[in-house]
């Protein structure tokens, strides 16, 4: 991305560049901020914070080991790590089906029933909290994992935006492949999942974060702590501990860590799954 | 089998339904449209119908008509939340498309630290953000890190200062709600904004530059044309997003004090499932559909005003 954005641009002068790193550091400095002040509260003893002292001195993982001794963060990332998996693949896996339907397959009714879709994605989400409450409820699902994860496998945007990706592949490829007598779940598997994976990558990733950071649905319906999810339990431990600052800053980084890493590693895929939600979005 | 006669392959016999495809694109949708039926279809209805009825603790009771709404429409704290929604939509909106457009533009200069500066830009948008709240209620505090600075700022410059209670009071809530949500988002606002930019094709900058043009003429009638579907998009998105603003003030300031920072959507949680008014609820949803529909549709009518498209 860095290599392509500037190829051949001319570099600015001097006094350009180093007003722009300023500002850029300014920015730098202001969102990195809050992360600094997580990490170097959760380092050093609420006395010593208290009393403003942060010398490298007192640093100890003690407030780690507290916070992990009165909350059970391990459970929440079990619970966040199924229910973000489970609701990514199933959901990409059910959004490729119908995608490759809308996309692919020629059938009455394909383009109406799209556009219905399509008109859907306007509804905004407390519309449908409620009756989906009454919905999963009526399922027998409340506080379970079932209800954390099936509302959110199906997806009108990640549909949308594979079946754009999906009519871009040219079209002679199915036939040729029909000649040869492959199905359709065959031209489907074979043919159009592995000529997505860069899309699917990013989607995964989107929806992946989405679901690992969804706060509103789980707090709706769950209750106990079986099944809660890392947002959820680091609220709840606000709660309880609202003015602990040394074992609420370690239990935000235990917190983030996991999806900082991820990120980390991933970037690319963070970074582009985002740009292509603004595409897909035009 | 003669699915596919060889000599087929005019653009109108192309886009006819095939009977041998007919069930086929049935099976493939199903899955998505079962679920789409049950937690999209059927739930808009429910949700309509609840509005225009009583429901209570077991459920349907009686029809009611509007009697929701007049509630609604009689409920001084649906329009405190609802003022609160509208002062989050006018600052949040354009000080995000500002801020990330600045760090776009930055970021898309040939210097170095580029993938640096993007990876640290887009650090908040990954991260939890009830983990952010928590930090920012401590920045937030009365002897916080902001008052702290902000004491040492106007020592430095010799102005009188009074440190603001920035989370306790009505005065400065949505500010620091404002300032939560901006360090969350802008990331993604500047990611988006920087794929744009680096479509806008070089010759017209050439062009521009050979015919004279300063940078900030570029900048001006060059990039800001090229990139307004751009801007048309992460308007309607971020306005989307404000109206629809729940978990910041929901962690960090809990609506308070006395509802001064209480979103819409906050407010419809509540009503739900704290007084458990369940038809109330549902009509408050219908109510910001319709604002957020209605300003989607007039920024819509207001685009071709200002948002360029190449080719159309």
């Amino acid at each position: 991305m860095s290599a392509a954005s500037s190829g051949g641009r001319a570099r600015p002068s001097l006094p350009a560049r180093i007003g722009l790193h300023t500002l850029l550091l300014l920015f730098s400095t202001l969102m990195l901020a809050p992360f600094g002040v997580m990490l170097l509260v959760s380092l050093v003893p609420l006395p010593a914070f208290l009393a403003r002292d942060f010398s490298p001195a007192h640093y100890s993982l003690q407030n780690y080991a507290r916070t992990f001794a009165a909350v059970p963060f391990g459970l929440y990332y079990a619970n966040s790590t199924l229910v973000a998996v489970s609701v990514t693949v199933l959901q990409i896996l059910i959004s490729s089906l119908a995608a490759f339907a809308f996309a692919r397959l020629r059938f009455r009714g394909r383009d109406l029933i799209f556009l219905f879709y399509l008109a859907t994605l306007m509804i905004p989400f407390p519309v449908t909290l409620i009756p989906n409450f009454l919905i999963v409820k009526g399922l027998g699902w409340y506080d379970s994992y079932l209800a954390l994860i099936v509302p959110g496998l199906f997806s009108v945007f990640s549909t949308f935006l594979l079946r754009q990706y999906y009519r871009g592949i040219p079209i002679d490829f199915d036939e040729a492949a029909r000649m040869d007598g492959a199905s359709s779940l065959r031209i489907w598997g074979q043919i159009i999942v592995p000529l997505s994976g860069p899309v699917l990558a990013t989607l995964s990733i989107f929806v992946f974060q989405g679901a690992w950071n969804d706060f509103l649905w789980p707090l709706v319906v769950t209750t106990s702590e079986q099944v809660r999810t890392i947002p959820l339990g680091l609220a709840s431990f606000v709660g309880q501990y609202s003015t602990a600052w040394d074992m609420l800053m370690a239990g935000s980084v235990i917190a983030l860590l996991p999806v900082l890493l991820i990120y980390l590693v991933g970037q690319k895929w963070f970074v582009q799954g985002i740009a292509l939600s603004g595409m897909g979005g035009r | 089998m003669t699915r596919f006669p060889a000599n087929d392959s005019s653009a109108s016999a192309r886009r006819r339904w095939r009977p041998d495809q007919q069930w086929e694109g049935y099976l493939f949708l199903l899955p998505s449209f079962l679920g789409f039926f049950v937690f999209v279809v059927l739930a808009v209805l429910m949700s309509l119908g609840i509005s225009f009825s009583v429901w209570g603790l077991t459920g349907f009771r009686q029809w009611a008509g509007l009697l929701n709404y007049q509630q609604l429409m009689r409920d001084p704290v649906f329009w405190q939340a609802f003022w609160n929604t509208a002062f989050y939509i006018v600052t949040l909106v354009p000080l995000q498309l500002a801020l990330g457009l600045t760090m776009a533009v930055g970021l898309n200069q040939a210097i170095r630290g580029v993938l640096f500066y993007r990876l640290v830009y887009f650090m908040p948008v990954v991260t939890t953000i009830v983990a952010g709240a928590i930090v920012f209620r401590l920045l937030l505090s009365t002897q916080g890190a902001v008052n702290v600075l902000l004491a040492t700022a106007s020592g430095f410059f010799e102005v009188p200062f009074s440190a603001p209670n920035w989370l306790g009071s009505s005065q400065f809530s949505k500010v620091s709600v404002v300032l939560l949500t901006l360090w969350k988002n802008t990331g993604f606002t500047m990611v988006v904004y920087l794929a744009a930019l680096q479509g806008v094709p070089r010759e017209l900058y050439d062009a521009a530059h050979a015919d004279g043009a300063s940078s900030w003429q570029r900048f001006r009638h060059v990039t800001l044309p090229l990139i307004s579907p751009t801007t048309f998009f992460l308007f309607i998105f971020q306005m989307i997003g404000a109206f629809q603003l729940f978990t910041e003030p929901f962690v960090m300031t809990e609506g308070g004090p006395a509802n001064s920072s209480l979103a819409v959507v906050q407010y419809i949680y509540l009503t739900a499932f704290r007084d458990i008014r369940m038809d109330k609820a549902a009509a408050m949803a219908w109510v910001l559909f319709v604002f957020i529909f209605a300003f989607t549709l007039l920024q819509n009518r207001l685009q071709k005003r200002w948002v360029y498209y190449e080719s159309e």
